[in-house]
């Protein structure tokens, strides 16, 4: 493996290497930590994954950063941009979509100015279009970090993003 | 004779979500007397229970078990698929919410019966409410000898882990998981070798979806005969979650005896919405071919819908009434297929794309018939030749659109009625 040696390797949060490498037993390669590994170093990372955040990732597990790199641009959960301090991602798969979730993406896009996938000037808030979330019984529905808030209405959506942080 | 639930009979009961309550219910009675069979007489009754996988493919259980080689020079691995995806579909996560001890026991009586001492639990990323409670019921079930070293005190070692996606319809895919779980993109394998003989890290590798493991419990406490006693005949047997969505008045996840029909299954939904017609149901998740009105007494099992020229699937009911645009709902579902092909096959990466576009061409008004043929030949060359089943599932939706609302369809574009008046359904009052 060739790496570019003019530039020093990057090193990971201590706790995050840590978090990793308690991981390690469950195992037996360590190329089946990217995953674990990236879910880690993103949220260390505040919910992206910056280049030199990769290439820490892959230098601690001994892969090719390309690698590792090319897992990050596959997964819709991982982002190499930035993104807002609050994620939501709101579902307008078909179950969704017959419940209105059209309707609250211009909600979205009112409430928060801005078009789908970008930050808001104050760096508070993205939003994008997500594929079904698994909660069809109580659409629209969307996620907001790790949250799901559910039967959702105009009001509703409005009321959340104005009160996320 | 009222049926009585099996698989979602704890919900509710936030005490099952200790080792302890599970215990008190009845849990883990299964896995001891597992432990006192052998092997081989486990494997033999779930294959006499016909319990066929609830993932979306129906292969039998049993029959997957036997194809692992019982003497390996390497470790074996039970992959519990989690990584519930298909549009639609919200089942597993009740399961693994609810009762996540229920999925432990499956689990470790799969492990018993193919001599694996360990289990991925394969989860979507997004579910990270299930993967915590998950997470805290193995470290609870280690903390009480039903995982660890010495599996109820028997000497034999099953260790459970829960692995988080991280946003990928693929990694659904068997060997798209097995990729994923390995730490790559999450594309397909070329098959055979099947994962039985060559898994994960290599090995010999089982992979049942949740519901799958769920049923495994409870078969092997009360028997093959009583699993087969339920549901209408030796092919379709066992009790089914059936997640209903979309236009009906108490969408939800429904247990009942495998093969009701859509019909029965509505009912128990409180019917329609607002009292609103039928217009198309899609009888087993998103990759399954739509039905009309007139479908609506066929039994919901693998034989007959596959019969009825749809397919059980994950069996996620998605329900459509009067108002909906089925260019519309297609469209949504092609753009979902063109957004999750994992790009490595041709005819998938560009075929589901084309349906996409000629659908969007069609829905926005700017269409002809000329698009609906054009559609129609597209078709036939996106499935059958890749090597997972996405591309084939993709053309479902579309392909059943034509062929029941073709005319309709037709009728619609020679009168420039595209695109039809979109429901502002807020504006008529709150759904939920």
């Amino acid at each position: 493996m060739t790496r570019n040696t003019a530039t020093p390797t990057p090193a990971l949060p201590e706790d995050v290497r840590a978090e990793i490498d308690a991981l390690r037993p469950r195992y037996p390669t360590a190329e089946a930590l990217v995953l674990p590994a990236l879910h880690l170093a993103q949220r260390a990372s505040g919910g992206w994954l910056p280049p030199e955040m990769i290439a820490a990732v892959a230098a601690h597990l001994d892969l090719a950063p390309a690698k590792v790199a090319a897992v990050v641009s596959f997964y819709d959960m991982f982002h190499d941009r930035p993104v807002g301090r609050h994620r939501i991602r709101l579902c307008t798969n078909l179950s969704c979509q017959l419940r209105g979730a059209d309707e609250l993406l211009e909600v979205l896009a009112e409430e928060l100015g801005t078009g789908e996938g970008e930050v808001t000037p104050d760096g508070r808030c993205s939003y994008v279009q997500f594929e079904c979330l698994g909660s069809c019984d109580t659409a629209p529905m969307m996620m907001v970090d790790d949250e799901y808030h559910e039967n959702l209405t105009p009001d509703r959506v409005r009321q959340i993003v104005r009160g996320l942080g | 004779m009222a049926f009585e639930k099996v698989l979602t009979r704890n919900v509710g009961n936030p005490a099952v979500l200790r080792t302890r309550g599970y215990r008190d219910t009845g849990g883990y009675d299964a896995l001891s007397k597992a432990l006192r069979m052998a092997p081989e007489e486990v494997i033999e009754e779930v294959k006499r229970s016909g319990l066929r996988g609830r993932g979306g493919a129906g292969f039998p259980c049993g029959m997957k078990w036997s194809f692992v080689p019982r003497q390996s020079p390497q470790p074996k691995y039970i992959v519990c698929n989690a990584d519930e995806s298909e549009p639609g579909t919200f089942k597993d996560r009740l399961l693994m919410e609810f009762d996540p001890h229920q999925l432990l026991e499956g689990c470790v009586i799969a492990g018993w019966a193919v001599g694996a001492n360990t289990t991925y639990i394969y989860i979507r990323g997004e579910y990270t409410k299930a993967a915590s409670v998950l997470e805290e019921a193995v470290r609870d079930a280690y903390a009480s000898g039903i995982l660890g070293d010495s599996v109820l005190g028997t000497g034999f070692r099953h260790d459970i882990h829960v692995h988080r996606g991280a946003g990928a319809y693929i990694c659904g895919e068997e060997t798209g998981l097995l990729e994923s779980l390995e730490g790559r993109l999450g594309q397909p394998r070329v098959k055979p070798p099947f994962p039985a003989v060559v898994g994960a890290f290599g090995c010999p590798t089982v992979i049942n979806n949740v519901e799958t493991l769920c049923c495994v419990p409870h078969i092997v406490q009360r028997g093959a005969d009583w699993f087969k006693g339920i549901g209408p005949d030796e092919r379709n047997t066992g009790p089914k979650l059936y997640a209903v969505s979309g236009h009906v008045e108490r969408p939800g996840t429904y247990e009942h005896p495998i093969g009701i029909t859509f019909q029965e299954l509505l009912d128990g939904c409180g019917g329609m919405y607002q009292g609103r017609a039928l217009k198309a149901v899609i009888p087993g998740g998103a990759s399954a071919p739509m039905l009309g009105p007139e479908d609506r007494e066929i039994p919901l099992d693998f034989d007959r819908l596959a019969r009825a020229g749809s397919m059980l699937g994950s069996a996620a009911v998605i329900v459509m009434d009067e108002t909906t645009c089925v260019v519309r709902a297609t469209l949504r579902l092609a753009r979902f297929f063109a957004h999750e092909s994992c790009g490595q096959c041709t005819p998938c990466r560009e075929g589901t794309n084309w349906m996409a576009k000629i659908l969007a061409r069609i829905e926005s008004g700017k269409g002809t018939e000329a698009d609906l043929d054009l559609l129609a030949s597209v078709v036939p060359n996106v499935g059958g030749i890749s090597l997972c089943a996405l591309g084939d599932a993709s053309q479902g939706p579309v392909k059943s659109m034509i062929a029941k609302f073709g005319e309709e369809i037709r009728d619609n574009l020679r009168h420039g009625r595209y695109p039809l008046p979109r429901r502002r359904i807020f504006e008529l009052g709150a759904v939920a």
